[in-house]
């Protein structure tokens, strides 16, 4: 549900693009996600194969997804950590003062065009 | 929409591939949504209207929330209210009939969430006009309302007994962003393992700046603490 409309997102920004660079015909869009963004990639692909399929734009486009890993910075011993492994305490130094450095992306990365 | 620039300030990056060309974007699928929200927010300003984005799971309590802090405000301020639903107008038309205040119904087209976009589109259906506060009853989803910003001055969330105190734990998003959070069906708290401390706890977890108020909607008990800060909240922004 959530990832349908994240698709309708993706489907806006990609055809703004495809219209700035008069492009008339996209083959793949690569996605970077972060671990934590919330998006389960599975359903995003079901969704996006739904919708892209509609458009003539998009018809067949592939959407390739790079996962960016979870990162968290712990501000009382300055290390760095995995965030899907030990979430928000620190697992060096036990505190609870720390933020999300990278891991909720979802962000378009780049267009394919097919090379003519 | 801005195509990536690079550090050359070239508009757009290009690179070949022996089948494919491939254009950079790098961009954010939130960013447009945000500048949107930016600029309701400020449009808002301008004609003095405060607007609450409240959310909460299907089933809290929303509505009957919503009657019992309109029926506390509606003397106090000039308010109107929209509900976001999937489908059906039948919330739009209890509180019409409970509290005879405007009251709009916005349908999300399947969509989970209201974004900022959505948000003004509906609100160009209410009179704005010397309204002092809109309440804007989001789609009732933890998930994905809480990944869009509505352009709204302020958040709040309605977590009831039975749901469990362990929401903050599975939904932190939803719980980091809002200001309030009002803990509703106080009244069944005998038959649920419910414990409204470590409920507070797990909140202020991910938001240790959100104010946290037991209600019961049926009855009205709690519900003026909530009105009051609503009320509060919106004379000190009309101030600033």
């Amino acid at each position: 549900m959530h990832e349908l409309g994240i698709v309708f997102y993706i489907i806006k920004d990609v055809k703004q693009a495809a219209l700035d660079n008069a492009v008339s015909k996209v083959s793949g869009v690569v996605m970077n996600i972060g671990e934590v963004s919330t998006i389960v990639p599975d359903y995003l692909q079901d969704c996006w194969r739904w919708a892209a399929d509609k458009e003539d734009l998009l018809k067949g486009a592939e959407l390739k997804i790079n996962t960016i890993p979870a990162v968290t910075y712990c501000e009382d011993c300055h290390s760095e950590y995995g965030t899907v492994e030990h979430g928000k305490i620190c697992p060096y130094c036990g505190s609870e003062h720390t933020y999300l450095l990278r891991g909720n992306e979802v962000e378009i990365k780049e267009i394919e065009v097919p090379n003519q | 929409m801005r195509i990536f620039e690079d550090q050359n300030n070239t508009k757009t990056k290009l690179s070949m591939t022996d089948e494919v060309k491939v254009i950079e974007i790098k961009k954010s699928i939130f960013e447009d949504n945000e500048k949107d929200a930016d600029a309701l927010r400020a449009e808002l300003k301008r004609k003095g209207v405060f607007l609450l984005n409240l959310m909460s799971s299907p089933g809290s309590g929303k509505t009957t929330t919503l009657i019992q802090t309109i029926g506390l405000l509606k003397d106090k301020l000039r308010l109107a209210v929209m509900e976001a639903d999937i489908d059906s107008d039948v919330d739009a038309r209890k509180i019409k009939e409970a509290t005879g205040i405007p009251s709009i119904q916005l349908h999300t087209g399947g969509m989970c969430h209201l974004d900022a976009e959505m948000t003004r589109q509906g609100l160009d259906h209410v009179a704005l006009d010397g309204l002092d506060l809109v309440i804007l009853e989001n789609v009732g989803n933890l998930v994905c309302p809480a990944e869009f910003d509505t352009g709204s001055v302020k958040n709040a969330m309605i977590l009831s007994v039975p749901e469990g105190h362990d929401k903050p734990l599975k939904y932190p998003l939803m719980f980091s962003i809002c200001d309030v959070v009002v803990i509703n069906k106080m009244d069944v708290l005998p038959y649920f393992d419910f414990d409204p401390e470590k409920c507070k706890e797990y909140v202020h977890m991910r938001n240790p700046k959100a104010q946290v108020i037991p209600i019961c909607a049926k009855t009205g008990e709690g519900v003026e603490v909530f009105a009051q800060w609503l009320e509060d909240e919106v004379k000190q922004w009309k101030q600033q």
